[in-house]
């Protein structure tokens, strides 16, 4: 049920601020902050990132709520033997969208949430690092 | 003895209704605590407070009334409910909370910075929202004749009053407290009657209903003239986009603190909507059990409230039917409350406070305005309400999903997402959405059966609205590049720069 994951960088543990460690990286951060808000080229090289990698994420997401809601009929549609198939006794269709179909799409929506925040996480780490490194800016 | 448990079941939440809406008006202070409660909502209560609000007459009376009605496909309408959350939450909660503006107008105001969009939104949200607010005092009347016998406007007149005071004594702060309260008001009054029921046929040892056929087998046509696949892919189509632009809806995230509170009160809302839907199509099996056919003149939306008196005998039966028909009150009262409340803030900032500014010569912010336009919210709701026929509460709501799924989805999804929308673009999506929605209403209500293909896709039009407005307002936005607003780049770093990012000019102070 988790989104699509190789889109998504992999999770990173945070040990420690650099910020604090090392005082020439506070003035770069800024400088990224300000490039942001100043909507300098680099900011928005660094933003359109972050906005893609969120739309990719939310397409994914939307994209197999549809090939769930609408491979169902489609299902019914090819296998006959479906629409009166019963399951715990009673028949599959209102088990599945009487039922199932609700924690499926908490489910969904909360593997949503965690990628969504993790990409976030990752874009803030970026910019309060200060840290131009290329593999880092082009995945976000 | 039924009628006086009942009565006193929809005065108990007709009271509560107003007593803890007074509470909050004593913490109303500043404006922005009459609009979006201070922006302090924590995602829990804010999750009750939204699926308190979302679950209408419809939800609590038509679903299991068209399940009833009509079997499995109408099992889809309450997973379109839930899955509008979903779409929501992917497309556009963080951001549009992220935005800083309080309302729909507001949005469009901002992203844009174009007056006349602003005013088209104004009037498709005041649009939107009487539309809703119809068939709620409808069902209000509906439910209160049902249970108690009093005359039909007795039911109507009751709701517009309690929503008028709640509205216009405490605002916005008051609401959330009663939304959060009326959702779990309502889920315990339908769960608990289901328990029982389902309990009661268990020990009976059982039974199936005898329906007719097609009534458990999906899509099955009911006439020559029904296309189900189609007509199940546009209602779905309609629910899904439909949801982020109802005006009640998208207020209540402007009362989460930050972005990503938004979205985990989107997944708590989520859980919420699916915990309450599971419980409409039982009384959906069990009317067909033990209602095999209704009388005459009686509409399939009371099959929840007559169910009880059916099954179960004396004090007992009593007790249930006073839970279901105060429940049904929550469900009313929590839904127009709502969508008087944006439908007021709208009314009083687009179109009052300037009036009244010039007549008092100052630009003094009157809390006589906000009730004065709280009047007329719902004033011209219960007039129509009144006067136009009824053509059952789930039709008046599917296509005020319509309308929003062919306006405001375009609008907010591309405005979010899309640099390149530019003013004249979004105008002519909002314009061909409304008007080509609009149009296939008018001609649904007033003109006769057309049959065949002509009259499904006007019945339910989003499945070609929608994309027709999402068209024409990337076309017009790739024809005309100079009305693209300067500031789009400013906009979308305000919309997606996560919080903890430190942005000295580009935030808006709360």
């Amino acid at each position: 049920m988790s989104p699509e994951r190789s889109g998504v960088p992999a999770r990173v543990r945070v040990t420690s601020s650099r910020r604090s460690a090392l005082p020439a990286t506070r003035a770069r951060s800024q400088v990224l902050a300000s490039d942001l808000d100043e909507q300098t080229g680099l900011g928005d090289v660094y933003l359109d990132g972050l906005r893609r990698a969120q739309l990719r994420l939310g397409l994914t997401v939307l994209g197999l709520m549809a090939l769930a809601i609408g491979g169902f009929p489609i299902l019914l549609a090819l296998l006959p033997a479906t629409r009166s198939m019963s399951v715990a006794g009673l028949p599959l269709p209102w088990v599945v969208l009487g039922i199932l179909v609700y924690p499926a799409a908490w489910l969904l929506a909360r593997g949503y949430v965690r990628q969504a925040e993790r990409i976030e996480a990752e874009f803030a780490d970026i910019v309060e690092s200060g840290s131009i490194d290329q593999g880092g800016s082009a995945r976000v | 003895m039924s009628d006086t448990l009942s009565v006193l079941a929809v005065a108990l939440v007709c009271v509560t209704t107003v007593v803890v809406g007074g509470l909050g008006l004593r913490l109303s202070r500043r404006t922005s605590d009459f609009y979006v409660a201070g922006r302090t909502v924590s995602p829990r209560l804010n999750a009750s407070a939204i699926s308190g609000e979302y679950l209408s007459a419809a939800s609590f009376l038509g679903v299991a009334g068209l399940i009833y009605d009509q079997g499995v496909d109408l099992l889809w309408l309450p997973v379109g409910y839930t899955l509008g959350y979903l779409v929501l939450l992917v497309m556009v909660a963080a951001p549009m909370r992220r935005s800083g503006a309080y309302t729909l107008p507001d949005f469009a105001e901002a992203r844009l910075g174009s007056v006349l969009v602003r005013r088209l939104a104004a009037v498709l949200v005041v649009a939107i929202g009487w539309m809703y607010l119809v068939p709620q005092f409808q069902g209000a009347a509906l439910a209160l004749a049902l249970v108690t016998g009093a005359p039909q406007w007795v039911g109507s007149l009751l709701v517009a009053v309690v929503v008028a005071v709640a509205v216009g004594a405490g605002g916005m702060r008051s609401i959330t407290f009663v939304q959060a309260m009326q959702y779990w008001i309502k889920l315990t009054c339908l769960a608990v009657p289901a328990f029982v029921l389902l309990a009661l046929w268990m020990r009976s040892g059982g039974g199936v209903p005898t329906v007719r056929e097609g009534w458990w087998e999906p899509f099955a046509a009911r006439s020559p003239d029904d296309h189900p696949y189609y007509r199940t892919f546009s209602m779905m189509l309609a629910l899904c986009l439909g949801t982020m632009g109802l005006p009640h809806v998208l207020v209540r995230f402007y009362t989460n603190p930050d972005g990503v509170a938004a979205r985990r009160t989107t997944v708590s809302v989520v859980a919420l909507l699916g915990v309450f839907y599971l419980w409409p199509p039982v009384y959906a099996v069990l009317g067909r059990l033990h209602l095999p056919s209704l009388p005459e003149g009686v509409r399939s939306d009371t099959i929840v409230i007559q169910l009880p008196g059916r099954v179960v005998d004396g004090v007992g039966g009593d007790v249930l039917t006073a839970m279901l028909a105060g429940g049904a009150f929550a469900a009313l009262l929590s839904t127009a409350s709502g969508l008087a409340m944006s439908v007021t803030g709208v009314l009083h900032q687009e179109f009052l406070r300037p009036r009244l500014a010039r007549l008092t010569g100052g630009d003094a912010f009157g809390f006589g305005g906000f009730r004065l336009a709280a009047v007329g919210a719902v004033v011209v709701p219960f007039v129509v309400a009144r006067f136009v026929e009824q053509i059952g509460i789930a039709t008046t709501v599917g296509f005020a999903f319509s309308l929003a799924a062919a306006t405001f989805a375009p609008l907010l999804i591309l405005g979010v997402w899309w640099r390149r929308l530019s003013r004249a673009g979004a105008v002519a999506g909002l314009i061909f959405g409304s008007v080509a929605s609009t149009a296939a209403a008018v001609t649904t209500y007033f003109g006769g059966p057309l049959g065949g293909w002509g009259e499904a896709l006007l019945a339910n039009p989003a499945a070609w609205c929608t994309p027709l407005a999402f068209a024409s307002a990337v076309v017009v936005s790739l024809a005309t590049p100079g009305s693209v607003p300067r500031d789009t780049g400013r906009l979308m770093v305000r919309l997606h720069t996560p919080e903890r990012v430190h942005l000295a000019r580009s935030r808006v102070p709360d």
